[in-house]
């Protein structure tokens, strides 16, 4: 089985968050890039596991975006992937993202297409379906679960207020979170063989852009807390009621 | 037109959808249009309400009795071009998340998810969203002639009025590509994204055995239950309450904080939550600094106080 990973690049998750350009730009000066974590955590490592499983996958890695995101395609590497690919193109547009993608997918004749649940920057949660709609594939989003029988996928997906057992056979793009697999660390021995492993870098299908980042702002500050004393919790209730209105 | 999708969960037409209704209505009349709704699947209530909400005209597909993505993506974008929609509409829910994505590309409509607030219409159609885990907003241009929205589940007020919708029911069937074996509840039918209320507790609660009394807190307020990072990680609380930057993001309008310091992960995920209370015994705990109310206390002192305040003046 073909297993495409689908690897985003976003600040590390204690980057600061601040904007350059009369707040067009986010500042990235001094950030450190990581790999989207779910997309890390869930997405590459159940795939590295299913291939633990079954040496025969071939785990393929691709990131859209600008050389920046050639050491985390190495990292995503030495965690287990075997070839990555890196469409030649910087776009904050998630069709034009998706767009470059779909188009690996179908060239590559991948069975299994694993995403993180959203990026934590973006946090638009849409690639995942974007890239199923144009290759008119099925698509189990928010999966905590996922067994390989054959080719038959067997993924646990969140739903309102509990869980449900899915079924469908491949080709299927799975989107992971929390639950289907633990963060691992890249050995020596994984870092050193990522170094020779093929990063194919592939240009970009011509698309247009469907949307534009217009400006980013912060939310408002917050007007400094109000401590009430551990023995006058009453004193809460009554602010939480009559000043917050919302208990 | 704006079209509006609304969820509905085994029949129940949820709370996030009148939200999205009342938001989509909002868009309509912005725009000088009208706004209708579009279901899919049975509902165990009279459609015809929906229009005390504001759309004229309810499409109901009916047939379908389970979720799927792929098909419904066909049935809501058929409509929309059926109907010339303008903007079409969804909640950022569990499944509009999914149906959003893909209904854009097949109106290969520029798509924002996560909008928190009614587009900005004076140049172009410019949609303000949250960004970094809630650390930031964005504000985003469509730039298609058709535009696709979710909404933020808590993040536009339902508004109530009077008025009766036309239900048009059309039968339809699907053929779904996914099978569905079995599925299990364990929180009842509510989200914690689209909780009001959510009582969260971190490594101060000390192990798992001590959750009765958040529990409590919970039952009492009506509230999601949720946890920080190490707790899920611990394996005391289940992965789906993990709340932050690598969990679920949530922006209720009461988040109340126990024995969690606020690393800046957790934070990111609560922070648009409209009012924030922290009980932490630690005075110099982080979190106190992204609070409105706080409490410097022993958790397992307050906790069960505060229950028996809610429920004394209930």
């Amino acid at each position: 089985m073909k297993i495409l990973v689908c690897i985003s690049k976003t600040p590390d998750t204690t980057a600061k968050i601040a904007f350059t350009d009369n707040n067009t730009k986010y500042d990235a000066n001094g950030v450190q890039w990581i790999i989207n974590p779910y997309d890390e955590w869930y997405a590459l490592v159940r795939a590295i596991e299913l291939k633990e499983a079954d040496a025969s996958h071939a785990i393929h890695l691709i990131s859209v975006g600008n050389a920046d995101a050639e050491p985390i395609l190495r990292k995503a590497l030495a965690l287990g992937g075997d070839e990555a690919i890196r469409v030649n193109i910087d776009s904050d547009d998630a069709y034009v993202i998706a767009t470059q993608i779909a188009t690996v997918v179908k060239d590559g004749g991948y069975d299994l297409i694993l995403t993180g649940k959203e990026t934590i920057d973006h946090n638009g949660s849409s690639l995942g379906g974007m890239v199923a709609e144009m290759l008119d594939l099925p698509y189990i989003s928010l999966a905590t679960k996922l067994e390989m029988d054959g080719s038959v996928a067997k993924a646990t997906r969140e739903i309102d207020g509990g869980q449900e057992l899915d079924e469908v056979a491949t080709p299927v793009v799975i989107s992971a979170q929390k639950g289907m697999a633990e963060a691992r660390i890249p050995n020596m021995r994984g870092i050193m063989a990522a170094r020779t492993k093929p990063l194919k870098v592939v240009e970009p299908a011509a698309c247009e852009a469907l949307t534009a980042t217009v400006s980013f702002e912060m939310p408002p500050a917050k007007a400094g807390v109000k401590l009430v004393a551990p023995d006058q919790v009453e004193e809460l209730v009554r602010l939480l009621r009559e000043e917050a209105k919302i208990v | 037109m704006i079209l509006i999708y609304a969820d509905n969960i085994n029949g129940t037409i949820k709370k996030s959808s009148l939200e999205v209704i009342t938001y989509g209505v909002a868009i309509g009349k912005q725009l000088g249009t009208e706004a209708q709704a579009i279901v899919v699947g049975a509902v165990n209530s009279d459609l015809s309400e929906l229009g005390k909400y504001g759309v004229s005209t309810v499409h109901q597909l009916t047939g379908p009795d389970t979720f799927d993505a792929q098909a419904f993506s066909k049935l809501i974008a058929d409509k929309a071009t059926e109907l010339d929609a303008s903007v079409v509409v969804f909640s950022h829910s569990l499944m509009g998340k999914a149906l959003a994505a893909r209904v854009s590309v097949r109106l290969k409509a520029g798509l924002v998810t996560g909008a928190v607030a009614l587009p900005d219409t004076t140049s172009g159609f410019v949609v303000k969203k949250s960004v970094f885990s809630g650390k930031a907003f964005a504000n985003i241009r469509i730039q298609t002639p058709v535009k696709v929205i979710s909404l933020n589940p808590n993040a536009y007020t339902v508004a109530v009025g009077e008025g009766e919708a036309n239900v048009m029911a059309t039968p339809v069937s699907i053929q779904p590509a996914v099978k569905v074996i079995s599925n299990s509840k364990s929180s009842g039918d509510r989200t914690l994204t689209e909780s009001e209320i959510v009582v969260s507790a971190g490594r101060g609660m000390k192990g798992p055995e001590n959750w009765g009394m958040i529990e409590e807190l919970a039952d009492v307020l009506q509230a999601g239950l949720a946890c920080s990072r190490p707790v899920a990680d611990a394996h005391w609380r289940p992965h789906h309450e993990h709340v932050g930057q690598t969990g679920v993001a949530i922006a209720p309008n009461l988040y109340i904080a126990i024995g969690i310091s606020g690393a800046i992960q957790h934070l990111a995920g609560v922070n648009r939550s409209k009012v924030i209370v922290v009980i932490n015994k630690d005075p110099e705990a982080p979190f106190f600094k992204a609070a409105d109310y706080g409490i410097v206390g022993d958790a397992f002192e307050v906790v069960p106080k505060l229950t028996a305040a809610l429920k004394a003046g209930a």
